[in-house]
């Protein structure tokens, strides 16, 4: 009786563990299909390195990449710092009520809607970033990425605070008991034993900030041309898909817009490999 | 924490009980004249598409919702081409275009078009820049990229900062068409999603230009005038001010039920009446 619910609770964990990674598959799969056009007279490869200017009949989706390259690394950049440096208070040096007093707030933080982001950057970050630097309208690749960075903190510090709370006990107080300070604690001790956590949260930091749409759309200023300086309007693939969506369904934009998904697709994939070839190295030497 | 809760929360209890007084207000005077034609009627409207309509809709909807409980009246934007595609794919009961749907469009969906008021596009500036009119000539330049300081037309010494709108935008196709002349918006130009995106934009920006529906003109932008011809209703009536357009609803197939009676509803007196109240011209 016992084994047989055990298994069926096996079979049914392992059921949405093929439905979720199927999901993933299909997604791909969806895309490849409604791009096959595309494929077949190899105009994507024209597509991903050329301009957009719908209006001469060319629908090149090259500013789009370049956007998105620029504010999700510059957001995730400016987010690793803050992440860190709130990750070690809250488990290193914040007495321990306050410490728990910042992981609550940090958890809340991670569930604000990126709405209520957008509009705080629209009327507060925005205005500011134009008077500050005196340029442009204050849409800008720097404006979506400093609220970016605002929006993937919280989860990025939940993530490193696992790491480090994961530190054998027995660890910190040999340290005490050398008469090494905090400091030290974090910098020898509790880090060289984090980094998987660290870097799963940069991953999925990373992941979030190519992905998310609204944040990009309401800051960046959305011009379809390669950014020259973090000041300039830029538009990301997501921010595109939005725009674009919206024309007529047989156009060349539309179709465009498979290409757009497609390679954020590919970024993802991309940045989640790369980012687990860094952590493997720690794989093993830390279980 | 409790002032600043307080703080907050009165004001938004404030305006919810204005609201309701509203409401019941509008109860009030629905029970006579036009809205009288649904009664006993019951079922869901929807409604995307155009960005500028939006203030007309929600107030024919309100009021409609009001007199009659059993009706429920769903408004989305989009802008001009998704309420000709989702129209014609069959996703909402009512398209709406600042547009007039292309030929192809009316023969591939089989649309039927209503246009239920006259509208203009004009440029808009912060009410905070000293320029206050503008050639067509120099719009365009502006628009184009070839002028990008206030100075070159007697403002202030600073850079312009051009906002336009997206793809599916009604509102920028007739500004393309009949403002540039067909004329290149340079791609330097930011993007913003609505008429309303746009006022935000524009609003928030002293070194800004943009252009919106003359409907949604209010004092947090300036109107500009236009080879010495403001945007106002007389002008864009009489043909004087050239920028203008018609507002449509689109259906698929001639309408029925209470999608019709939706659409009749906008051309009786009181549905005009809303038309006008909100700054666009009634067709009757």
């Amino acid at each position: 009786m016992k084994a047989l619910t055990e298994k069926s609770v096996v079979a049914v964990f392992r059921g949405s563990a093929f439905l979720s990674a199927g999901a993933a598959a299909l997604i791909l799969g969806f895309l490849l299909v409604f791009g096959l056009p595309l494929f077949r007279e190899g105009r994507i490869f024209s597509l991903v390195t050329t301009m957009w200017a719908p209006a001469e009949g060319r629908y090149g989706i090259l500013p789009m990449l370049a956007g998105t390259a620029a504010i999700a690394s510059l957001g995730v950049v400016l987010s690793i710092p803050l992440s860190f440096g709130a990750a070690a208070l809250i488990s290193v040096f914040a007495p321990r009520r306050w410490g728990r007093f910042f992981r609550a707030v940090f958890l809340m933080a991670t569930g604000i809607p990126t709405v209520i982001y957008g509009f705080v950057g629209i009327f507060l970050l925005a205005p500011f970033v134009r008077e500050f630097f005196d340029a442009g309208s204050g849409l800008c690749v720097l404006s979506a990425a400093l609220m970016l960075a605002v929006l993937v903190t919280p989860t990025m510090t939940i993530f490193f605070v696992h790491g480090f709370d994961r530190t054998p006990r027995s660890y910190l107080q040999a340290v005490d008991a050398l008469g090494g300070n905090d400091v030290q604690k974090l910098l020898y001790v509790i880090l060289p034993g984090a980094w998987r956590h660290i870097i799963g949260g940069i991953t999925l930091a990373a992941g979030r900030a190519q992905g998310d749409t609204l944040l990009a759309l309401m800051l960046s200023g959305n011009a379809a041309r390669i950014p020259g300086e973090p000041l300039e309007s830029a538009r990301t693939l997501t921010a595109h898909i939005a725009l674009v969506f919206a024309a007529d369904h047989e156009s060349p934009e539309f179709l465009s817009i498979f290409v757009c998904g497609l390679m954020l697709y590919l970024f993802s994939t991309l940045t989640v490999v790369v980012l687990r070839r860094l952590e493997a190295p720690f794989r093993r030497q830390h279980r | 924490m409790r002032t600043t809760s307080t703080r907050i929360f009165t004001p938004i209890f404030a305006l919810w009980t204005l609201s309701f007084a509203l409401l019941l207000f509008a109860a009030a005077q629905a029970f006579s004249g036009d809205i009288d034609m649904f009664k006993g009627e019951k079922g869901i409207i929807r409604i995307s598409g155009g960005t500028a309509h939006i203030p007309v809709m929600k107030e024919a909807a309100r009021r409609i919702m009001a007199a009659n409980p059993d009706i429920n009246i769903t408004i989305a934007g989009g802008g001009s081409g998704v309420g000709i595609k989702q129209v014609g794919e069959g996703l909402v009961d009512i398209g709406n275009s600042g547009r007039k749907a292309t030929p192809e469009e009316i023969a591939r969906y089989g649309l039927k078009l209503f246009q239920w008021a006259l509208d203009g596009v004009t440029p808009v500036v912060n009410p905070a820049n000293p320029v206050k009119q503008i050639s067509g000539d120099n719009l365009r330049k502006i628009f184009s990229g070839t002028i990008t300081n206030w100075k070159e037309i007697g403002g202030i010494d600073q850079r312009i900062n051009l906002y336009t709108r997206d793809e599916a935008s009604g509102t920028r196709e007739v500004f393309f068409g009949k403002a540039m002349k067909k004329q290149k918006i340079a791609p330097s130009a930011n993007v913003v999603v609505s008429n309303g995106a746009m006022k935000t934009a524009v609003a928030a920006d002293p070194y800004g230009i943009g252009y919106v529906s003359v409907g949604h003109v209010d004092k947090t932008v300036h109107a500009l005038v236009l080879d010495g011809v403001a945007p106002t209703i007389e002008n864009i009536k009489n043909g004087k001010y050239p920028v203008s357009r018609g507002l449509f609803s689109n259906t698929k197939h001639t309408p029925t039920g209470l999608t019709k009676k939706f659409l009749d509803y906008m051309f009786t007196p009181e549905g005009q009446k809303i038309v006008a109240e909100h700054g666009f011209i009634p067709v009757k």
